[in-house]
């Protein structure tokens, strides 16, 4: 996993409350068995004006130009700024892929949803919940060629005029996303510790150990 | 000293260990596996070496690109043919047992696992599929989970997981004659929004939630995750323990005496302490129908649909512009105006075999209307089909004009044939009704089997419990 450490981008604004996994990533693009290649798709119904198939060529299809992903200002940016509730219904972690796949290495939103968020930290995405008011103060100045940077170290964001913004994120996630570390692997040392418990869990649930 | 909430217990119950920071190693009692979230995590495995910890724990189907007609021919579509066929393969290398295409057992994954037994009362049960906190219906902690996790389960039959917070959501009073457990948890996402539950487990209780059946409880369970929740819960009472006697994956002989007795603690503790509490009036709900592409924008079936302009919130009010002008529908329009092209009766939410009894009542001597392009009923298992036909409940919907299908997800996220083309306006028993969701520019109303029937056979939406049955 690509590792998160300090981020300076461009961002695009997003400006829309529950934006579901749907609409992150269409059903018809899920029928793949790969983990790559889906950044083209990403937001497809909202982004292009034609009907999406999968292993479609993206390049010559009609695209929505209203769309912020679109617009020549915002090409590139690294940071999506957007709406309470993100990410919410399906689990589909391709919607984290897209977005990865994409170029998006930040989410800020005032909320997300459960699974979305814990999907983020498995593909070096930093989700960011921020106070309503904050986002509401970042959707208010921005303007064109507004960057922000992300120290995930420090937990801040700092605007363009070095007003500096504190985020929370779990400990134990900051450190993986940090060093770009992989969750079985780290999970695999404590071999002992599993097989303590499914030892001690059969004799309370025996019936969860008869291999049928 | 405070009682524990039915959350607290299984959570403590499956506790493997806990760092510093709170972040805890779960044990994993089942893992359900479909072919749409699977196949990137088993291809994790083979790169890096590893086999399932217990392939036992893992019960595999194929559900959500399958076909509803004509099975025989197979797959027509050779990217969901290849996705499947990557199932198959990966069971087959990895010693997992699965229910194929061909298997009469075959069906949604959240209907098979409580119809097998498979998934029981006190486990901790996951599936890469947001609808797994349907299991919580019987006092198990099941809630979705994304790729890199299932490939994490399978590696080690554990999950990495920090405690979500409790919520309680208090059904107060009965509900009235023909209110489902569809309008039960549509007007409660309807009062506490899609976010809600974000961060919290939700344990559902209440005369009204008791006096639901195990499928009832199903349906409930199903939608917390359109709430927020990744897991909704409700306690074990006899209703739940006569559920899973002699399921094929039940507990057998003195087993299940000991399981039984242990799933009787499976309640939350009179004193326990809940980080939040709401209460609804059950006797108050009727059936509902949602009108946008959210499914919190929901009204009862004689309401009108609410105008944006009374709305406060900024944000909210856009959105709620936004799902009118995508539904082609007006602030004000009577909910039983709105007519109908398609019906869709299915999806692991309302598909089992209570379901297609309620449905059928409804159609049962009727006709669908000249303007319902198609009505479909999609079984959620090819046991619950088999049961609905020794009944001769696809008589009944094939004389009112339904099709009878073969079980699978099929319309409810259109990944197969079955969708809604472009304006087309559904009457559905699924959980969402996100924009696209059942096919590109398809416009979704969510409903109960009964409500979805009776829209088939008005053409529009009417209140399922003012109408005749007999």
């Amino acid at each position: 996993m690509q590792a998160f450490t300090l981020l300076t981008s461009l961002v695009a604004p997003l400006d829309r409350a529950n934006v579901d996994t749907d609409a992150i990533i269409p059903k018809q693009f899920l029928k793949s068995i790969k983990r790559a290649g889906f950044g083209p798709y990403l937001f497809d119904e909202w982004r292009y004006l034609d009907r999406g198939e999968p292993d479609m060529d993206c390049t010559h299809r009609l695209l929505n130009k209203d769309f912020v992903l679109n617009k020549p200002q915002y090409k590139g940016s690294e940071i999506l700024l957007t709406r309470e509730n993100f990410g919410c219904g399906s689990s589909r972690e391709h919607a984290p892929w897209a977005l990865a796949d994409f170029g998006f290495r930040a989410i800020i939103a005032p909320s997300f949803a459960d699974i979305f968020y814990n999907n983020c930290f498995k593909n070096g995405l930093l989700p960011i919940p921020l106070a309503t008011e904050v986002v509401d103060s970042l959707f208010n100045e921005l303007t064109e060629g507004y960057t922000l940077t992300v120290d995930l170290n420090t937990q801040k964001i700092i605007t363009p005029n070095n007003r500096e913004i504190s985020f929370d994120v779990d400990e134990n996630r900051k450190y993986r996303l940090l060093n770009g570390l992989d969750d079985i692997g780290l999970s695999l040392q404590h071999t002992d510790k599993i097989r303590g418990y499914e030892a001690e869990r059969a004799k309370r649930a025996p019936w969860l150990f008869v291999d049928y | 000293m405070s009682g524990k909430t039915l959350y607290d217990k299984l959570w403590e119950d499956h506790v493997v260990y806990t760092e510093d920071d709170g972040s805890s190693l779960i044990y994993i009692d089942r893992h359900l596996v479909h072919e749409v979230t699977s196949p990137q995590a088993f291809e994790g495995l083979r790169l890096a070496g590893r086999k399932p910890w217990r392939p036992s724990r893992n019960l595999a189907v194929a559900d959500h690109n399958v076909p509803t007609t004509d099975r025989d021919k197979g797959i027509a579509d050779p990217v969901a043919r290849l996705q499947v066929d990557t199932l198959d393969k990966n069971c087959i290398e990895f010693g997992i047992t699965e229910f194929t295409m061909a298997d009469a057992r075959q069906g949604i994954v959240h209907v098979i696992g409580p119809e097998q037994g498979a998934t029981l009362p006190g486990m901790t049960v996951v599936c890469g599929d947001s609808h797994t906190s349907t299991h919580g219906a019987s006092g198990a902690l099941a809630f979705g989970i994304g790729t890199s996790e299932v490939e994490h389960v399978l590696a080690t039959q554990c999950l990495i997981q920090k405690k979500a917070k409790n919520l309680l959501i208090h059904l107060n009073g009965q509900t009235r004659s023909g209110v489902t457990a569809k309008d039960i948890v549509l007007a409660i996402i309807g009062k506490i929004g899609t976010a809600g539950g974000n961060g919290y487990t939700i344990e559902f209780v209440g005369e009204a939630i008791r006096a639901l059946s195990m499928e009832g409880r199903m349906t409930v369970c199903n939608m917390a995750i359109e709430a927020g929740a990744r897991a909704g819960l409700i306690a074990v009472d006899e209703v739940t323990i006569d559920y899973y006697r002699n399921r094929p994956y039940s507990p057998k002989g003195s087993d299940w005496f000991m399981a039984e007795r242990l799933w009787q603690r499976l309640h939350s503790d009179d004193n326990a302490v809940f980080d939040k509490v709401i209460g609804i009036d059950a006797t108050a709900i009727k059936p509902q129908v949602t009108w946008g592409t959210s499914p919190e924008l929901v009204v009862a079936v004689d309401e009108t649909i609410p105008d944006p302009e009374a709305e406060s919130d900024l944000t909210k009010r856009q959105g709620m512009v936004r799902a009118l002008e995508y539904m082609g529908l007006k602030a004000g329009q009577a909910i039983t105006d709105i007519a109908v092209d398609k019906v869709f009766i299915g999806s692991c939410t309302n598909s089992r075999i209570e379901d297609l009894r309620a449905a059928a009542q409804v159609a049962k001597g009727k006709k669908i209307a000249g303007n319902i392009k198609l009505a479909l009923v999609v079984p959620g298992s090819g046991l619950v089909k088999e049961q609905a036909e020794s009944e001769g409940l696809d008589k009944v919907f094939r004389e009112a004009g339904f099709e009878w299908r073969e079980p699978g997800c099929s319309m409810c996220l259109a990944m197969n044939a079955d969708r809604l083309e472009e304006g087309e306006r559904c009457a559905s028993t699924s959980n969402r009704n996100f924009e696209g969701r059942q096919g590109y520019g398809g416009r979704t109303h969510l409903v109960s089997p009964a409500m979805a029937a009776a829209a088939a056979i008005a053409g529009h939406f009417v209140d399922v419990t003012a109408i005749n049955l007999t």
